[in-house]
């Protein structure tokens, strides 16, 4: 692979990634902190294929013919990510992927404490991680007599729609569903992947995921709204 | 679209660059113009990529394709700030440590070194993308072999990012720390030593780096172009079969093999291979794993940092596939019998 080449290839992997950045759009792929990741290392990566395009038009003027010696070929592997990240773009994982694989509760088990959810607040907005815990863990007893709201997209398990939310330790890989069951009356003709804001109370009951096996709590119903899909999808 | 805009723009310099001096440079040596030169085969692709855009995301837009090419990208824009910390090391090695430096500062006998180079993995914050091509760089820079794959193996399982994270993925549960860092250093040793005595350094090819005359910063740069280009094509092929396994293999597969302990660390030892996550959120994964045991669960985060379909293909990269052959299924038996040790001592 001759040196122009190169720089062309790391200019477009270091861009990739910047853009990525810029537009919010790697949130569909790691965690937030990985921002001040990304950026540093597109910027070496757009630095090192400007030294590479500056070095390679200078051998030019010396007429050296540029060419790198038994470089590697490998390199143009590097276009994959190129065009997944520039053309491709794929959305950030969902009902596809959560119908797919088992709930993922079983990583809160050994959550010492439940903190008492505010009183001033209603209805109180947390996370499907955190109410799937309480509800498994602590017998829900910080849940009740609160008013909760919850935020995730639409799944069906069979003909029963859940709500969920991908839950990624590192980046979208490893992303896996925390599922919650709806308890009462739904809006007909639920999408799946429509994102909703569920606003209910604790309920007892609990399920099992068909596919590991895990509990899934329930919430009662109170209202569910169509909500835009947020910026980050993962929690 | 915003993105044509810019990425035409990339293209556009591109053709530029490639066309007008190739008639000043090409022309007087023509033998060397055999078919396609690189730059323009670049350009060809980059404009049939554009072209073929609407179709491709058609293609793509199959929700199992979707998945795979998510978590593709995800694993290669997770790894690639690790890798091009990784290469930026090792380049600095390479241009700025003088040669003698390694020589006063490991010890003389490889046995003392290894354990010296195990430690010192402490130090380098990173995973294992990161860790590979440092080591690359040690062994070019005279450190015995012996120590630096030690080093390479040590350090993405017991540096303070990891060991935090490990902590924080597990409250409550110290001991599964200190069984991870003790299970990891002990096995990264015990490779040293065996390599002392058994490896061969024929086994080894490390890709040759020229000499620039442009003097350290020239060579520095040359470096990172280099290694980021190498190890990183060998890591797209690691993030391809890491997504499609996670894509594929059906997670109710692994139910009935979770309730026996024998097989239990033997999928999570094979899972941690197949699935090939940054040690530093490997715990939050493993955490996850609850239907296993903890022993296996140890077994899942020891294993993940020594070897995995990306670290193989990049190990083959950085060191030569006779090396990557013997090394990777020996590093995975030595991980997964200490964490079995370690794990009936404290787990």
């Amino acid at each position: 692979m001759r040196r122009d080449a190169q720089a062309v290839i790391l200019l477009l992997v270091g861009g990739g990634m910047l853009r990525l950045a810029w537009t919010g759009d790697y949130l569909n792929y790691v965690k937030p902190y990985a921002f001040w990741l990304i950026v540093p290392a597109g910027v070496i990566l757009v630095a090192v294929a400007a030294i590479t395009g500056l070095s390679a038009w200078q051998a030019r003027r010396e007429s050296d013919d540029g060419h790198g010696h038994g470089e590697p070929r490998v390199a143009w592997l590097l276009l994959a990510p190129v065009v997944g990240m520039l053309l491709v773009a794929p959305d950030a994982l969902g009902s596809y992927e959560a119908e797919r694989t088992g709930t993922v509760v079983g990583a809160e088990e050994n959550r010492s404490s439940y903190p008492e959810l505010p009183d001033d607040v209603d209805p109180v907005p947390i996370t499907l991680l955190d109410y799937a815990a309480r509800a498994i863990f602590d017998e829900g007893q910080t849940l009740e007599g609160h008013r909760i709201q919850l935020r995730g997209f639409i799944l069906y398990e069979g003909d029963e729609p859940q709500l969920a939310r991908m839950v990624v330790a590192c980046c979208a890989a490893d992303a896996r569903p925390v599922k919650i069951g709806f308890e009462g009356d739904l809006p007909a003709n639920l999408e799946p992947d429509q994102w909703v804001e569920v606003v209910g109370e604790y309920t007892p009951r609990q399920g099992r995921d068909e596919i590991n096996g895990e509990l899934v709590p329930y919430i009662e119903v109170e209202s569910v709204t169509p909500i835009p899909t947020p910026d980050n999808e993962y929690q | 679209m915003p993105h044509n805009g810019s990425v035409s723009a990339e293209l556009a310099k591109t053709e530029h660059t490639s066309e007008s001096p190739a008639e000043t440079s090409v022309t007087p040596a023509p033998p060397k113009r055999r078919g396609l030169t690189s730059i323009e085969a670049l350009a060809l692709l980059l404009i049939f990529g554009l072209t073929a855009r609407p179709g491709l995301t058609d293609l793509f837009a199959a929700p199992a394709l979707q998945a795979w090419s998510a978590r593709f990208v995800a694993v290669c824009v997770q790894a690639f700030p690790f890798l091009v910390l990784g290469v930026v090391l090792s380049a600095a090695i390479s241009a700025f440590v003088p040669a003698g430096f390694f020589h006063r500062v490991v010890p003389k006998r490889s046995v003392l070194a290894v354990p010296v180079a195990g430690v010192a993995g402490a130090v380098l914050p990173g995973c294992e993308c990161a860790s590979v091509p440092v080591a690359g760089a040690l062994v070019r820079r005279g450190v015995a072999p012996a120590a630096a794959f030690t080093f390479m193996l040590a350090s993405p399982a017991i540096n303070p990012i990891v060991v935090v994270s490990t902590f924080v993925a597990f409250p409550g549960n110290p001991e599964m720390v200190v069984a991870r860092v003790g299970a990891s250093l002990a096995a990264a040793i015990a490779i040293g030593w065996l390599w002392v005595r058994l490896g061969k350094t024929e086994w080894l090819n490390l890709p040759k780096h020229h000499h620039h005359d442009g003097g350290k910063w020239a060579a520095f740069w040359s470096s990172i172009r280099h290694d980021f280009l190498h190890a990183g094509g060998y890591l797209v092929i690691g993030a391809a079969i890491a997504a499609s396994l996670n894509t594929l293999v059906p997670e109710t597969w692994l139910q009935p093999i979770a309730d026996n302990p024998v097989l239990g660390v033997l999928a999570l030892a094979v899972l941690a291979v197949l699935v090939s996550i940054c040690s530093e959120s490997d715990a939050f994964v493993a955490a996850s794993l609850t239907q296993f045991s903890p022993t296996a669960k140890l077994a899942f985060m020891v294993v993940g940092p020594f070897i995995d379909v990306k670290l193989a293909a990049m190990q083959a990269g950085t060191f030569g596939r006779r090396f990557a052959l013997r090394f990777g299924p020996t590093a995975f038996v030595a991980a997964v019998l200490a964490a079995v040790l370690m794990g009936a001592l404290l787990l």
